[in-house]
């Protein structure tokens, strides 16, 4: 087979994990050595394009492979689908990844495949790439391997000796849902490969933390070679869940992603919302969930790292199993707390002004710091480009409160309109 | 009034050697024309001043200590397009050095917030230029035996003067490959590792093809998913100012209009013409749990 046909299909195998990020690793550059090539940063990842699905394209995401000896539901590579079916070479998928990282078209390589014969036969070919990459062409750009829960731990070891970010799929929010749709993974072999790698992400980062205090020079790691023993996965690790293949709410989905946060170390949860694939079981829904559905969890995803909220602010099983599809999750959590607000911009807390809707953790940083300077008043916040529209109902400034407090239906409806509008757009 | 002569696509490195040199004589912002073309006196003398005249040492003065966050936001805001940048800068200079140290925390204040908008718009454009220049491999080999086979050559249009700014970033990556980055006001040439800075140009000058593109278009139009559209999204990250030089670009629109049929097309088609795999090839993971417990081999 052409490697533009292989290509074709195996790209196609791999659009449906959601994974894209290219961020959160540590600094390497190619000025080490007479003929590396790449650079990470321990920054924001590069996206060098876009697809019209919105999603960003920042690595070369393919399978090695979409023969898979495992029976998913969901997948469309499962082994009992007739789509054609493909393989690299280890050196195709090598070839390919320079080729394109030389032309800057990315930041790197994301590598899954599925699985072929057993998991430990599977992981040696994902491991062999990303060695042949190092080793063989030190190639010092972006890497992200899936690992297989099942392999050898000895290979699982290797693989984040030469990754930047492993990645394990726990695909469904509940025991009962992998069981029912994945028959051959198991939920108790994820939890222990999690663990593994978060042990070894730890371990690692803690060695770097200790030689940069040692060190006088302000280098990160040793550039001697492209792989070192103190690089495990730097960028750590990071799942996915399928929304809407399986009965789950958000307030299951949500209180498991606490869970990976909190347990694994996980640097970022991915959502994908469930997609039609031809060929479907009859176990899975006819209809994919609202593409909004999707949008609503990273929203509340981003609330719980980023804005200090509770899980349980958001969702509760009993009263908020969903989020509100018409209004962000930040939104309906304060029209719920209206005795919280308003709040007064020139002497709330940080956590205070971090609920205020339509104020990010920029936008804290900005009235906290121009405090110290004059007493802030509406002209200030618009001059700091602050979502103003969004935000009045629910603070004081010096010159400014809110009139008669409108009912929370009202300012509700009101805010769902204009996201309606703008959605139309999505 | 004095008046300072700087090029239109002058950038930090310009300014701030002549920035010093009029704090230290310590003239007031007001006192002060920058404007590119023109020309002037300066104290009376017959020439403008210009970045030449202040290289030499004993014109730096030891007595200006300028904050790292000063210099940083000025890097970045000195390489807009907008001619008034180096006025701000002088601006906010002449403040922070006469009573107002801490200005720069005040982000409520006019000043800063031009400064900072003005460094926010060349970061982004900045972050821009990283993902979205792309090289075209050009083969020498006939050429000039003596050095590398291969310069990998690209043609960027840049909102801001953000060339000299973003070197670092390829000379770091792309630290063992020759190549160019050529836009309409400057150059960028990496040869056998050293970093040549020239003139403008035009795009006629570089390669119009590359065969990884073929490939680059096989793989962006098979990762979309056509069951989801969000163009705008797509748009506000990737605005269309820059798809002209985008090989991948020309797909979209057919993409996009293939999206909806596409989708209804996988869910009513029957079964692709592939064969199944066997069914005995299919996985049974206790056997293979229970094969490796008994023979333990690495």
């Amino acid at each position: 087979m052409e490697l533009m046909q292989k290509l074709a299909i195996l790209a196609d195998a791999a659009k449906y994990d959601a994974s894209c990020a290219s961020s959160g690793s540590i600094q390497r550059d190619a000025k080490g050595s007479d003929k590396g090539i790449g650079s990470t940063s321990s920054g924001m990842g590069i996206c060098h394009s876009y697809a019209p699905d919105g999603r960003c394209i920042s690595l070369l995401k393919i399978l090695l492979t979409n023969l898979c000896v495992y029976d998913c539901l969901y997948c469309i590579n499962r082994h009992s689908s007739n789509v054609p079916r493909a393989r690299f070479t280890a050196s195709e998928v090598v070839d390919l990844t320079l080729g394109f990282y030389k032309r800057n078209y990315i930041e790197g390589l994301f590598l899954s495949s599925g699985v072929i014969r057993d998991p430990d036969y599977t992981m040696e070919q994902l491991v062999e790439v990303a060695r042949s990459l190092r080793e063989d062409h030190n190639f010092a750009g972006y890497i992200h391997l899936k690992t297989i829960p099942d392999a050898d731990p000895r290979l699982q070891a290797l693989a984040g000796l030469y990754a930047d970010r492993l990645s394990i799929n726990v695909e469904m929010p509940t025991q009962q849902g992998l069981a029912q749709l994945a028959p051959e993974k198991n939920h108790v072999a994820i939890r222990q490969s999690m663990h593994f790698l978060k042990e070894h992400i730890d371990e690692s980062k803690e060695s770097r933390q200790k030689v940069n205090k040692t060190r006088s020079d302000t280098s990160v790691i040793p550039k001697r070679r492209a792989t070192n023993r103190l690089q495990f996965a730097p960028a750590g690790q990071s799942t996915q869940m399928i929304v809407g293949a399986d009965d789950s709410n958000d307030a299951t989905i949500l209180h498991n992603s606490h869970r990976l946060y909190r347990s694994y170390g996980m640097r970022r949860v991915y959502y994908s919302a469930f997609s039609p694939i031809p060929d479907a079981s009859a176990n899975l829904p006819l209809q994919p969930p609202p593409l909004l559905r999707e949008h609503r969890l990273y929203q509340a995803d981003w609330l719980l790292r980023f804005y200090r909220f509770n899980v349980n602010e958001l969702v509760s099983p009993d009263q908020q199993p969903m989020l509100d599809l018409d209004i962000d999750p930040k939104l309906a959590w304060a029209l719920r707390n209206r005795a919280d607000f308003p709040v007064d911009i020139n002497r709330a807390t940080r956590e205070q002004l971090l609920r205020v809707p339509g104020l990010g953790p920029g936008g804290v940083k900005r009235i906290l710091d121009s405090r110290r300077f004059r007493r802030l008043r509406l002209a200030d916040l618009k001059r700091m480009r602050l979502s103003l529209a969004k935000m009045k109902p629910f603070i004081i400034t010096a010159d400014y409160r809110p009139g008669n407090e409108p009912d929370s239906l009202i300012l509700r409806s009101q805010f769902a309109e204009k996201n309606h509008a703008q959605l139309l757009l999505f | 009034m004095p008046t300072i002569e700087l090029e239109e696509h002058a950038d930090f490195q310009d300014w701030q050697p002549l920035a010093r040199h009029l704090l230290s004589k310590q003239i007031p912002p007001d006192d002060i024309r920058w404007n590119g073309a023109a020309t002037g006196n300066l104290f009376g003398d017959d020439d403008a001043l210009c970045p030449d005249d202040i290289t030499d040492a004993s014109h730096r003065p030891s007595s200006i200590r300028i904050s790292r966050q000063f210099i940083g936001l000025a890097r970045f805001a000195a390489a807009h397009r907008d001619p008034q940048r180096f006025d701000v800068l002088y601006r906010l200079l002449w403040r922070l050095f006469t009573g107002e140290r801490k200005l720069l925390q005040d982000a409520a204040d006019p000043l800063v917030i031009t400064a900072n908008r003005l460094a926010k718009e060349v970061g982004r454009d900045r972050h821009k230029m990283q993902a979205f220049v792309r090289f075209r491999a050009l083969d020498l080999k006939d050429i000039n035996s003596d050095r590398a086979p291969t310069i990998y050559t690209a043609w960027f249009e840049p909102d801001h003067y953000i060339l000299r700014l973003n070197a670092d970033f390829f000379c770091r990556r792309f630290h063992n490959m020759d190549w160019t980055i050529a836009s309409p006001y400057q150059s960028l040439h990496w040869i056998e590792r050293k970093l040549f800075v020239g003139a403008g140009t035009d795009r006629s000058q570089l390669p119009d093809h590359d065969d990884y593109e073929n490939y680059w278009r096989c793989y962006f139009a098979n990762i979309f998913n056509p069951a989801r559209l969000k163009i705008q999204a797509m748009q506000n990250e990737m605005p269309k100012k820059y798809w002209h030089n985008l090989p991948e670009a020309p797909l979209i629109q057919h993409l996009v209009k293939g999206a909806g049929q596409r989708e209804q097309a996988m869910l009513l088609a029957p079964p692709k013409a592939a064969p199944k795999l066997p069914s005995k090839t299919r996985f049974d993971r206790e056997r293979w749990l229970k094969k490796k417990r008994l023979n333990p081999e690495c």
